[in-house]
């Protein structure tokens, strides 16, 4: 049959047939094409944005003309630093985002245990999917419920007045508690799939050896679910950090992101915004490589 | 291992924090058929008056089909980008491979301020010269940008999960390169591609922060919420809004949890 074919003159190829052969020789070729548009996209668009970005946090406006002045400094940076405002709003931003990280650790840890080692594998799906839903519900209507339970004529104080007690209206706690309440599934999801790994000859072991249930949970559950947990902490730390829209909603305190909005807006300060805004992404690639180190990554 | 007292705790705990999760949805469902204008609590009576007034809500009409726009935009290049970049990671091994996951990830995993701001300003530099002002297309351009990784992460599980053999074999029975990927890979991956599609979109359509850079004068739904916030007058409609925003959401989630489920055509046989 071959030999038929090279007698043959060959067929008259289409232009489409003569590009496929000429791509499948060569492979470079391919993958460049493949990979041209998003990259464009991704490194021009949005990498070229983000360095602009950090470019302008080295600018400066000038005190007259409000216009931005070109030569690079470090003068915003130093007004971050010196300025007891904007050193307390740092304080206090890292300070909700630690907490928020903690509570949503704490609260994860039975629900995800549940999920992954208790629950029937048909209770497990539904489980799954009772987390996955409120968590890409929208962001701005689970605020919003929560300002309208949380208001002094709201469902909290309701349900609280009969024990004489008051709830915290709006403040830090109340940007606490959303906070927590907003990346829950955050933490849930990784948390379930890293218990979920854990093998169960391992718990056993434990158990044969003498531990008690307690002691298991400390010495063998609890280390081999610290990359798990570590990894839902990213979300929830980092969530917390770059918001501006709950602490406008629930609180009247500023976080990072608050001063870094008005001053895009209506102060039109873009370089103080700029470096501002990079004080939130440096204490990520801290927390970052910290969680890299305890193995988070792969938990991801 | 566990004893029966911690089975029972546990069962407990999970029933707590689910009724933690879903209970203030609940508040605000009941909010949107509240019979007064006040929000207090407990609600008064039930009516459906706000519903109506809603759908009859020019503004909310407006932002409903401007989010759609936005998101059906901003799905398609997702779509084609992110479908791109997962070929060539799972198919090639190239230099800089490893980085494109990082990349991808980059716009979701920093704080939105910061790629909102980033967006904000290239678009006043590049765009705005060229008489593009900030509008619907620049909140296509902009969730796009952090739908790719969903597009991406969907398809590359997918492609990982299918052995490269078919696509080899189909080349071997003679098709060439468009054909594979017409009568095989696209095939294979639709599913995937459809389960991200699904994701990019509630992802688009519930954005708010990113989009605060980028709209300009254009009122998607989520920012039609958060300017009339600020309107105790318009209270009642946000409810009816917020409702609905929260039961279209879950539809594409729920169906893409179940498309993902199912793995396409080579687990069938």
């Amino acid at each position: 049959m071959t030999s038929i074919a090279y007698e043959s003159p060959p067929p008259r190829r289409s232009l489409g047939r003569r590009v496929a052969s000429f791509l499948y020789r060569h492979p470079r070729a391919q993958v460049s094409l493949l990979l041209a548009t998003p990259l464009g996209w991704l490194v021009i668009a949005y990498l070229g944005s983000l360095g602009v970005l950090f470019a302008a946090a080295f600018w400066r406006l000038d005190p007259f003309t409000a216009n931005i002045v070109r030569d690079p400094g470090l003068q915003n940076f130093k007004t971050l630093v010196e300025n007891d405002v904007y050193r307390s709003i740092t304080i206090r931003t890292v300070k909700i985002a630690a907490a928020v990280t903690l509570t949503d650790a704490v609260l994860a840890f039975p629900i995800a245990y549940y999920m992954a080692r208790i629950a029937t594998p048909r209770v497990k799906g539904l489980l799954v999917v009772a987390i996955l839903m409120p968590l890409w519900s929208s962001y701005l209507v689970k605020v919003y419920a929560w300002r309208v339970i949380l208001q002094e004529n709201g469902a909290l104080n309701w349900a609280l007045s009969p024990l004489g007690v008051h709830g915290p209206g709006f403040g830090e706690v109340a940007m606490w508690l959303v906070f927590s309440y907003l990346w829950l599934p955050y933490m849930i999801l990784p948390l379930y799939a890293g218990l979920e790994r854990i093998p169960e000859s391992l718990v056993e072991a434990s158990g044969d050896l003498g531990a008690r249930g307690s002691r298991t949970f400390r010495s063998v559950i609890l280390p081999l679910a610290l990359p798990a947990l570590v990894a839902g902490s990213i979300f929830t730390f980092s969530l917390t950090l770059g918001d501006f829209i709950t602490p406008n909603l629930v609180s009247s305190v500023q976080f990072i992101g608050n001063v870094v909005y008005a001053n895009v807006g209506v102060a039109n300060n873009l370089p103080l915004a700029s470096a501002f805004a990079t004080v939130p992404v440096l204490i990520m690639i801290v927390y970052l490589l910290l969680a890299k180190r305890l193995g988070a990554f792969e938990s991801l | 291992m566990e004893t029966r007292t911690a089975r029972i705790g546990l069962r407990v705990a999970t029933l707590l924090t689910l009724a933690f999760i879903y209970l203030p949805l609940g508040i605000i469902a009941l909010y949107a058929f509240n019979q007064t204008r006040t929000q207090r609590w407990p609600i008064s009576g039930l009516t459906l008056r706000w519903w109506d007034k809603a759908f009859h809500n020019p503004g909310v009409r407006d932002a409903v089909l401007r989010s759609i726009e936005a998101a059906l935009g901003a799905t398609a290049i997702a779509l084609v980008l992110g479908t791109l970049a997962a070929l060539a990671v799972q198919r090639y091994r190239f230099f800089g491979r490893e980085t494109i996951s990082f990349l991808v990830i980059l716009p979701i995993a920093l704080p939105g301020i910061v790629t909102g701001m980033a967006l904000n300003a290239t678009f006043r530099t590049v765009l705005e010269p060229f008489g593009v002002g900030f509008g619907i297309f620049t909140i296509m351009v902009g969730h796009a940008t952090f739908c790719i990784v969903v597009m991406y992460n969907n398809v590359l599980a997918r492609l990982r999960r299918s052995s490269r053999f078919i696509e080899e074999a189909s080349m071997d029975l003679g098709a060439d390169t468009w054909q594979t990927f017409r009568y095989v890979t696209l095939p294979l991956t639709r599913t995937a591609l459809l389960a991200g599609g699904l994701l990019a979109f509630a992802l688009s359509f519930d954005e708010v922060i990113v989009t605060t850079f980028t709209a300009g004068a254009v009122k998607t739904v989520p920012l039609w919420i958060y300017t009339n916030l600020s309107r105790p007058n318009q209270l009642p409609i946000v409810n009816v809004v917020a409702v609905s925003l929260v039961l279209l959401s879950a539809i594409p989630v729920y169906l893409a949890s179940r498309l993902t489920q199912e793995s396409g055509i080579l687990r069938r046989r």
